[in-house]
C-alpha cells in the first residue's frame, strides 16, 4: 500500500470540493462541497495515522466528522431559513454581508 | 502571609450584585422600588464597609487583613486573593460611601434618559468593580476588576450623558482600553520575568525587584501608560474633560471620586513596589509630567466657559499634585498623595454634585449666563464656595493636606533622585496653587456673586427685591438645596472638614503601610 | 534648658492657646445660632473678643513678671532709669536689652504625623507674640463694638460678625503659632475671611472684584510662604531633630538660622521665598495694589485689616523669623538688603500715591502701605525693636483714623468717602471724631510727644545708627510726605466749607434704599444719589440714575437705616456712643501708647519685655559676662559694606557703640549653646537726632496747609457763583457742579504742588504698569490657556488621538470592496490565501 494513492485521492477530492465551493451557485451544493473538503482531510488523517501507527489521527478524524455533522446541521438550517425568506438559495444573489 | 479566609471583604465587594439580581426580576416601570433597592443595597454595602472599618486592626495597618487565598484559575496560576491594608482601606470605604450617596442623590435626580432600573444596576456593578480593584491582591484579579469598571461607565456616559455623549463615551472607552492593553502586556511580562510562578502581589513584590534594571524600565513603561491614562496624567488626559462634561452628574461624581484613583492606586500598589528600579528611573518623568499637568490643567481651567468642564480640568491639575507626591518616592510624598486622592475625591465629587444641581435648575452651565447664585440659592452658593475653597487648598480643609505635603516632599526626593529638578518642580507646583486660587475664585465670583441673570428671574420684578412676598412663586424651578441633596451632600461636607481639621485620622492608617512600601522600594534600588 | 527654675510662668501663659480658640468656637456658634439671637450673633463675637482680651492681658502681666524674674526684680525696675540716665555712657544703653534670654513659653500637641514628619499645633509665647496678641484682641473688641452700630440692620449682619470673629481668630492663631504649619493655617484663614469681608457687599461687581483681587494677590505671595516653609523645614530639620524638635518649630528655625552649621544658601533662598509672602500680605511695593481696592469692604473691616491684623502679618513673619532674614539676607552685613529696599521703596511710592486720592479711605490705605514700609525698612536695617514698636503704635492710631473715617461717612457725609465732594468743615459737627482724628494724625505724622513719634523716629534714627544712610533719608522724606498728605486729608475733611453731603444736601433724598452707598464712592466720581426718591427729584432723574451700574441699592433694602432715627437730623452730626467710645479709647492710646518705649522720657519697656536677647543660651559660661563684651570682628564686617553705609568711624564719632556684643549671636554661629535671636544694637536717643525729622514733618505739614488754604481761597468766589447756579438747576444738580469745582481744585493742587507731578506719575505707573502687569499677566495667562487649549490640547494632543482613529477607518474603507458579501468569493479568497500559504511553506522548507 502506498501513501501516494491515498494522498492523490484526497487531493482530488479536495480540488473538487474547492471547485464546488467557489463555482457553484446552489447553497446546498456548496455545503456538500465543504463536506467533500473535510472528508479529503479525514482521508489524509487516517492514512497518515495508519502509516505511523499512531491512533491520534483516527481520533482527530472522528472529531472532524462530528464537527462536520454539526456544521452541516447549522448550514442546512441557515439555507432553509434563507429559502423561506427569499424563495431562492442562489448564493450570488445574497450579498447582505457586503461591507 | 496569614490568610484568615475571612469572607468579610468578599461580602463587601460582591454584595451589590445581590441587589442587581433582585432588580433584574422587577419590571423597569417600578422606578420607586428600584431606587429603594439600590439605596438599601448600597447602604448595606456601606454598613459592611463600616464594619470592616471597626474590625480593622489599626495597630497593624501595614499588613494585609481579612486576607483570603482561594484557588481560582490554577491553569494560569492566578488565585482569588483579596486583602486590605492601610493603603486600600480608605479608598475601599470611600468607594462604598460615594456609591451610597450617589444612589441617594438619584432618588429625584434621574438623568434625562430615564430608565432608573438600568442606571442603578450599572451603578451597583460599577461599585463591585471599584471595591474589587481596591481589595484584589492578585494581578489577574485586579485586572478583571479594573476592566469591570469600564463597561458600566461606558454605558452611563453613552446612554445618560449630554449631547455629545456618543463621542465622549467612545473616547473614554477606547482611551482606557488602549492603556489597559499595554498594562496587560506589562503584567504578563512581569509574570514571565518572575518565573511564571504566581500572579499574587506578595510574590511579585519580592520577585519583581530582582528583575534586570532595563527590563524593569520597559515593564514599568507599559504599566505607566495604563495607569497614567486612568489618572489621567498630562498627555493622556484628553478623555477626561469630555467624559466628565458629558457624563450624568452621578457618573461625574463617581468618575472623579473613585475611578481616577484607580490609576494612582495602581501606581502605589503595583508599579512602585514591584518594579522599584523602573520606578526610580521613571520618577523624574512622572514628576515632570505631573507638574506640567498642574500648570496645564490650571491654564485649561482659565480658558473654560463651561462650569463642569472647568471642574473637570481642575481634576487634571489636582491629580498632578497626587502624582508629584508619588514621584518623590518618599514616605511623606506618597502619604500626601494617598491623602490627596481621598481629598480630591470628596472635594471634586462635591463640586460635580453642585454643578449637576445647577444644571438641573438653570439648564445651562455657561459661566457667563450664571450669576448671583447667592441671591437665588444662598445655600447652594455657600456650598459651592466652600467646595471651591477646599479645592484651592485652604488649610483646615481636606484639600490642603494633599497639596502642601506634596509640595513639601518634592524638596527632598528619595533614593538619590535629582534634588535640583524636584525643587524646580516644587516651585512650579506652588505656582499651580496660585492658579488654582485664580480659576476657582474667578468661577465663584462670576457665578455666585453679583445680581442674578435676568433671564432666570421671573419677569416684571427686580431680581433682588426679596421684600415682594409673592416673588418666590414665580420662579419655582430655581429652588435652593433640596432635602435629598442635603442628605447626599452633608457627609461629603463633613468629611472635608473632618479630614481637614484632623488629618491624622487618615494618616495614621496610611503611614505604616506606606513606610513598609517605601522600604520595599528602597530595598529594590541598589 | 536654661535657667528654667528661675523663670516664673502662670496659668495665663501656659494656657495662652485659649486666646485664639475662643473666637474660633465663637465663629461656629455665630454661624450656627447667630440668626436666632437677639443681637444677631454680635454679642457672641464681642463676648469672645472680651474673653480673649482678658486672657491676653493676664498673659501679658505674667510675661512681664517672667521677664523680671530673670533679670531680678530690682534690676528690671531700674532698667528704665538706667537707660535714661546712662545716655552719657555709650555702653549703658545696651545694658537695658542685653539682659538674659527669656525662654518663651512653648507648648505643642501633635496634630498629625506622617512619614516621620510631625505637624504640631501649639503656642510659642514670647514678648513679640504677647504684644501682638494684646493689640489684636483689644482692637478686635473695639472694632466689633463699633460695628454693631456701623452695620446695624445689614442684610448679612450675622455673617459679618461671624467672619469678623474668624478673622481675628486667624490672626491670633498665626501670632501664637508654634510651628510654621500653624502659622500658615492662621495666615490662610485670614486670607479667606478677608475675601469674605472685603466682598461683604458682593451684589456689586466692583466689591467682589476687589475681594478676588485681594485674595489672589495675597495668594501669589503665599506661594512664597509654601516654598519658603519647605526650604526652611528641610534646612533646619536635622539641626532641630538633634535637639528633640522639628524643622517646623519656630524656635528651632530661629536657633538653626543662627547656628554655625546653617547653610547660608538655603537660608538665603528660604528668606527670599518667605519675604515674597510678606510682600503679598503686607502690601509691599510690587504687590501693594490690592490694599486700596480692599477699601471696598465695610469700614470696620478696613480698620481691622489695616491696623493690627492681615497686613501686619507679613511684618510679623519677618519679625518672628528674624534670624532667618537676618542671616539669610545679610542684614547689617551688607549695604543693602531686600527687606530694607522693598520697605524703603514702599514708603515713598505709597506716600506719593496718597496725595492724589479723593477717597478718604484710600488716603488712609496708602498711608498704611507707607507705614508698613517703615516697619519693613526698620526690620531691614536691623532696627527690630523700633519696627515692632511701630506695629504696636500704628495699630492704635491707624485703627482710630479708619474708624473716624467710618464715623464721618456714617453720620457726617451720608455714606460717602469722597473728601472733595461730601466733606469739609466737619469739625464743627463732629467734635469727638475731629479730636480723635487730629490726635491720631499727629501720631501718624510723628509729631513729638505723640505715639508715632517714638516708634517712627526710632526706626529712622536706627537706620542712621546702623549705617544705612540712604534709608535714613528715605525715612525722613517719607515722614515729610506723611505730614503733607495727612494735612491735606484733614483740611479737606474737617476744615473749609462743608460740601456735598457734609453740607446736608441730599437729606431729602435719603431713603432706606440708599443704605451703604459707600461702595460706589470708591472708584468713580459720578452720580451720587443714584437711588434718589422719584417723588422728590423727579421721575426723569430717577430714570437716568437707575441704570448707573449700581443697581445694588435695593439689595440693602432691609438695611434699615430708616429707623435709626439719625436720618431725621438735618445735616451732619456726631455719631452715637458705640462709635465714639472706641474712637476716644483709641485716640487716648494714640497719644500715650508711645510712652511705653520712649527713650526720651526714659522708658524702654519694649526693649526689655519684647525684644529677645541676642545671647547664647545653654553655653557653659555664664551669660553675665556678655553684657559688656564687645566683639572686635564685627566692625570689620561693617566696613566691608559698600553701599549706603556709614563708616564705623562716623558711628564712633557719634559716640555710639556700634555693636552690643552678645556672644557672637549673628553671622558666626556660636560654638556651643544656641542663639535664638541676633544681637542688635540700639541707637541711643538724643533729641538732636530728632531735629531733622521734626523739621521735615513741620515743613511738610505747613507746605500742604499753605497750598490747601491758598487754593481754597482762590476758589471761594466761583464756589458761591456755582451755588447760585445750583439753585436754578435744582438741588439734584448741585452735586454735579460741585464735582466739577472739585476737579478743578484737584488740578490746581497738582499743578501747584511740587510733589504732585511725581505722585501722579507714580500713580500712573501704579495703575498702568504695575497694575497693568498684574492684569496683563492675568489676561495673557488666560489667553495662553485658551491658545494652548485650542491649538495644543484640541489639535495636537487630541488630534493625535483622533488621527489614529481616522487611519484605522480609512484603511477599512480601502479594503471595503473585498467584503463583497458573496460566499463564493469569500471561499475563493480563503483557498487562494491557503494556497499561497502552502506555497510559501513549501518554498521555505525546500
Amino acid at each position: 500500500m502506498y501513501a501516494v494513492n491515498f494522498l492523490l485521492l484526497s487531493a482530488a477530492l479536495f480540488c473538487i470540493g474547492v471547485f464546488g465551493v467557489i463555482a457553484r451557485r446552489n447553497a446546498v451544493m456548496v455545503l456538500m462541497s465543504i463536506e467533500l473538503i473535510l472528508n479529503s482531510v479525514n482521508l489524509n488523517l487516517v492514512a497518515f495515522a495508519l502509516m505511523n501507527n499512531d491512533v491520534d489521527g483516527h481520533i482527530f478524524a472522528l472529531f472532524v466528522i462530528a464537527v462536520a455533522a454539526a456544521e452541516v446541521g447549522v448550514g442546512l438550517a441557515m439555507v432553509l431559513m434563507i429559502y423561506r425568506n427569499r424563495r431562492s438559495i442562489a448564493l450570488d444573489e445574497l450579498s447582505e454581508m457586503k461591507g | 502571609m496569614d490568610y484568615s479566609n475571612n469572607a468579610l471583604l468578599t461580602i463587601g465587594t460582591f454584595l451589590p450584585l445581590v441587589g442587581v439580581l433582585i432588580m433584574m426580576f422587577i419590571p423597569g416601570s417600578e422606578e420607586r422600588t428600584h431606587k429603594q433597592i439600590a439605596i438599601v443595597t448600597s447602604g448595606l454595602t456601606l454598613a459592611v464597609g463600616i464594619y470592616t472599618l471597626i474590625q480593622f486592626d489599626y495597630g497593624n495597618s501595614a499588613t494585609l487583613q481579612f486576607a483570603v487565598n482561594e484557588e481560582w484559575i490554577s491553569v494560569i496560576k492566578s488565585n482569588y486573593i483579596v486583602g486590605l491594608d492601610g493603603i486600600s482601606l480608605p479608598l475601599y470605604v470611600l468607594s462604598m460611601a460615594v456609591t451610597f450617596l450617589v444612589a441617594i442623590y438619584t432618588w429625584n435626580n434621574v438623568p434625562d434618559a430615564g430608565n432608573p432600573k438600568a442606571f442603578l444596576m450599572l451603578m451597583l456593578v460599577l461599585q463591585v468593580g471599584m471595591a474589587g480593584s481596591f481589595v484584589a491582591q492578585d494581578l489577574i484579579l485586579f485586572f478583571v476588576f479594573f476592566e469591570l469598571v469600564l463597561l458600566p461607565m461606558y454605558f452611563m456616559i453613552g446612554v445618560w450623558g449630554g449631547e455629545d455623549r456618543q463621542y465622549a463615551s467612545l473616547k473614554f472607552f477606547l482611551y482606557t482600553m488602549f492603556g489597559s492593553a499595554l498594562m496587560l502586556v506589562a503584567f504578563l511580562a512581569l509574570f514571565f520575568q518572575t518565573g511564571a510562578e504566581s500572579f499574587s502581589f506578595e510574590h511579585l513584590m519580592s520577585a519583581g525587584a530582582l528583575i534586570d534594571h532595563d527590563v524593569q524600565v520597559w515593564i514599568f513603561a507599559g504599566m505607566f501608560v495604563g495607569f497614567a491614562v486612568k489618572v489621567p496624567m498630562f498627555p493622556f488626559h484628553t478623555w477626561l474633560p469630555d467624559a466628565h462634561t458629558q457624563a450624568p452628574t452621578q457618573g461625574s461624581v463617581i468618575l472623579a471620586a473613585i475611578l481616577l484613583k484607580l490609576g494612582t492606586y495602581g501606581f502605589v500598589r503595583i508599579a512602585l513596589p514591584m518594579l522599584p528600579m523602573g520606578a526610580h528611573e521613571w520618577a523624574p518623568v512622572i514628576g515632570i509630567l505631573a507638574v506640567i499637568g498642574i500648570i496645564y490643567g490650571a491654564l485649561g481651567c482659565l480658558a473654560q466657559t463651561d462650569m463642569k468642564r472647568l471642574i473637570a480640568f481642575s481634576s487634571v491639575a489636582h491629580m498632578g499634585f497626587v502624582m508629584l507626591g508619588i514621584s518623590t518616592l518618599t514616605t511623606f510624598g506618597i502619604n500626601a498623595a494617598l491623602f490627596g486622592m481621598v481629598a480630591h475625591g470628596l472635594i471634586t465629587g462635591m463640586l460635580f454634585f453642585v454643578a449637576g444641581s445647577v444644571k438641573h435648575r438653570y439648564h445651562t452651565l455657561e459661566i457667563k449666563r450664571l450669576s448671583g447664585m447667592l441671591i437665588q440659592m444662598p445655600k447652594m452658593g455657600w456650598i459651592l464656595g466652600f467646595a471651591a475653597m477646599a479645592s484651592l487648598g485652604l488649610p483646615g480643609l481636606a484639600g490642603f493636606w494633599g497639596e502642601f505635603p506634596a509640595i513639601l516632599s518634592a524638596y527632598n526626593p528619595g533614593f538619590g533622585l535629582n534634588p535640583t529638578l524636584f525643587r524646580t518642580l516644587m516651585v512650579v507646583a506652588a505656582l499651580g496653587t496660585v492658579l488654582a486660587a485664580g480659576y476657582l475664585l474667578w468661577l465663584y465670583q462670576r457665578t455666585a456673586f453679583g445680581e442674578p441673570n435676568p433671564e432666570f428671574v421671573s419677569h416684571g420684578e427686580p431680581a433682588h427685591s426679596l421684600s415682594a412676598a409673592g416673588n418666590e412663586d414665580h420662579h419655582d424651578e430655581i429652588h435652593d438645596v433640596s432635602v435629598v441633596e442635603w442628605i447626599a451632600w452633608t457627609p461629603f461636607l463633613l468629611a472635608i472638614v473632618v479630614f481637614g481639621v484632623y488629618p491624622q485620622l487618615m494618616f495614621k492608617v496610611l503611614d505604616p503601610a506606606v513606610v513598609q512600601l517605601v522600604e520595599r522600594v528602597g530595598n529594590g534600588i541598589p | 534648658m536654661f535657667a528654667t527654675e528661675a523663670l516664673t510662668s502662670g496659668w495665663f501663659l501656659e494656657n495662652a492657646w485659649l486666646i485664639p480658640l475662643i473666637p474660633t468656637v465663637a465663629f461656629f456658634v455665630i454661624l450656627g445660632f447667630g440668626k436666632r439671637m437677639p443681637q444677631g450673633g454680635s454679642e457672641v463675637g464681642i463676648a469672645s473678643m472680651m474673653a480673649s482680651l482678658v486672657l491676653a492681658a493676664g498673659a501679658t502681666y505674667q510675661w512681664i513678671q517672667r521677664v523680671q524674674s530673670v533679670e531680678g526684680g530690682s534690676e528690671g525696675a531700674l532698667g528704665a532709669i538706667r537707660g535714661f540716665a546712662g545716655s552719657a555712657l555709650p555702653s549703658a544703653a545696651e545694658t537695658g536689652h542685653s539682659a538674659a534670654y527669656v525662654e518663651p513659653v512653648i507648648r505643642h500637641w501633635t496634630w498629625w504625623q506622617s512619614g516621620g514628619i510631625e505637624f504640631t499645633l501649639g503656642q510659642h509665647i514670647d514678648g513679640l507674640a504677647i504684644m501682638v496678641l494684646l493689640v489684636v484682641t483689644f482692637i478686635s473688641l473695639l472694632v466689633q463694638v463699633y460695628s454693631t452700630e456701623y452695620v446695624k440692620g445689614d442684610r448679612r449682619y450675622t455673617h459679618f460678625f461671624a467672619a469678623l470673629t474668624l478673622f481675628s481668630a486667624g490672626m491670633l492663631i498665626m501670632v501664637l503659632a508654634e510651628s510654621m504649619v500653624q502659622f500658615i493655617l492662621g495666615w490662610e484663614i485670614m486670607g479667606l475671611t478677608s475675601f469674605l469681608l472685603i466682598g461683604h457687599w458682593w451684589e456689586d461687581g466692583a466689591n467682589s472684584r476687589a475681594a478676588l483681587k485681594a485674595f489672589f494677590t495675597v495668594r501669589v505671595g503665599d506661594m512664597g510662604l509654601l516654598v519658603g516653609t519647605a526650604i526652611i523645614y528641610f534646612g533646619a530639620s536635622q539641626w532641630a531633630q538633634a535637639r528633640g524638635s522639628n524643622g517646623f518649630s519656630i524656635q528651632a528655625i530661629s536657633g538653626w538660622a543662627l547656628s554655625e552649621g546653617a547653610d547660608s544658601k538655603v537660608l538665603m533662598w528660604g528668606a527670599v521665598a518667605l519675604f515674597i509672602a510678606c510682600i503679598g500680605k503686607s502690601g509691599q511695593f510690587p504687590l501693594h495694589t490690592w490694599l486700596p481696592d480692599a477699601m471696598a469692604g465695610p469700614t470696620p473691616v478696613s480698620s481691622l485689616l489695616h491696623s493690627s491684623t492681615m497686613v501686619v502679618a507679613g511684618v510679623y513673619l519677618v519679625a518672628r523669623l528674624y534670624p532667618v532674614f537676618f542671616v539669610g539676607l545679610d542684614i547689617l552685613d551688607t549695604g543693602v538688603n531686600l527687606v530694607a529696599v522693598i520697605g524703603g521703596i514702599t514708603i515713598i511710592i505709597a506716600a506719593a500715591l496718597a496725595f492724589v486720592q479723593n477717597d478718604i479711605k484710600k488716603v488712609l490705605a496708602y498711608s498704611t502701605v507707607s507705614q508698613l514700609g517703615y516697619m519693613m525698612m526698620g526690620l531691614g536695617v536691623g532696627a527690630w525693636t523700633p519696627a515692632v514698636f511701630h506695629i504696636f503704635t500704628h495699630a492704635f492710631f491707624k485703627c482710630c483714623l479708619f474708624l473716624a473715617a467710618g464715623s464721618i461717612s456714617h453720620s457726617g457725609s451720608h455714606h460717602s468717602f469722597d473728601m472733595k465732594k461730601d466733606m469739609g468743615g466737619l469739625r464743627k459737627f463732629m467734635p469727638i471724631t475731629f479730636a480723635t482724628w487730629m490726635v491720631s494724625t499727629f501720631a501718624l505724622c510723628g509729631v513729638p510727644f505723640f505715639s508715632g513719634f517714638f516708634s517712627k523716629d526710632e526706626i529712622i534714627d536706627n537706620a542712621n545708627h546702623n549705617g544705612y544712610t540712604v534709608f535714613f533719608y528715605v525715612g525722613l522724606i517719607g515722614a515729610a510726605m506723611t505730614a503733607a498728605y495727612m494735612t491735606r486729608a484733614t483740611y479737606l475733611t474737617f476744615f473749609g466749607q462743608p460740601r456735598g453731603a457734609a453740607a446736608g444736601e441730599h437729606h431729602d433724598a435719603h431713603d432706606p434704599a440708599h443704605a451703604h452707598g459707600e461702595e460706589h464712592a470708591l472708584d468713580e466720581i459720578e452720580e451720587h444719589e443714584h437711588v434718589a426718591e422719584p417723588v422728590l427729584v423727579g421721575a426723569a432723574v430717577a430714570a437716568t440714575q437707575g441704570d448707573d451700574g449700581h443697581g445694588h441699592g435695593g439689595g440693602h433694602d432691609d438695611h434699615g437705616h430708616g429707623d435709626d432715627g439719625h436720618d431725621a437730623h438735618a445735616g451732619p452730626h456726631e455719631s452715637p456712643w458705640r462709635i465714639t467710645v472706641p474712637l476716644m479709647i483709641l485716640g487716648t492710646l494714640a497719644v500715650f501708647s508711645g510712652y511705653l518705649n520712649a527713650p526720651a522720657v526714659g522708658t524702654e519697656y519694649f526693649t526689655e519685655w519684647v525684644e529677645p536677647a541676642g545671647v547664647v543660651v545653654g553655653a557653659e559660661h555664664d551669660e553675665s559676662g556678655a553684657a559688656t563684651h564687645t566683639d572686635t570682628e564685627e566692625p570689620e564686617a561693617f566696613a566691608s559694606g559698600v553701599f549706603g553705609r556709614a563708616t564705623p568711624l562716623l558711628a564712633a564719632e557719634d559716640g555710639e557703640a556700634t555693636h552690643s556684643g552678645g556672644e557672637g549671636c549673628g553671622f558666626e554661629g556660636p560654638t556651643e549653646g544656641v542663639c535664638y535671636a541676633p544681637a542688635l544694637s540700639h541707637a541711643e536717643f538724643k533729641w538732636i537726632n530728632t531735629v531733622p525729622s521734626i523739621l521735615l514733618v513741620a515743613f511738610g505739614a505747613l507746605t500742604s496747609l499753605w497750598l490747601c488754604l491758598g487754593i481754597f481761597g482762590d476758589r471761594k468766589n466761583p464756589f458761591k457763583g456755582l451755588t447760585q447756579r445750583n439753585r436754578l438747576a435744582g438741588a439734584g444738580h448741585r452735586f454735579l457742579v460741585n464735582k466739577y469745582y472739585l476737579d478743578d481744585l484737584y488740578e490746581k493742587v497738582i499743578v501747584h504742588s511740587v510733589a504732585h507731578p511725581i505722585a501722579k506719575a507714580a500713580y500712573w505707573v501704579n495703575q498702568n504698569i504695575i497694575d497693568g502687569v498684574v492684569n496683563g499677566a492675568g489676561r495673557s495667562t488666560k489667553r495662553t490657556g485658551e491658545w494652548v487649549y485650542r491649538n495644543i490640547d484640541q489639535r495636537v494632543v487630541d488630534g493625535a488621538v483622533n488621527a489614529s482613529g481616522l487611519v484605522a477607518s480609512e484603511t477599512g474603507h480601502a479594503l471595503q470592496p473585498v467584503q463583497s458579501g458573496k460566499v463564493n468569493q469569500y471561499g475563493a479568497l480563503l483557498f487562494g490565501a491557503a494556497a499561497v500559504g502552502a506555497i510559501v511553506l513549501v518554498l521555505l522548507n525546500v
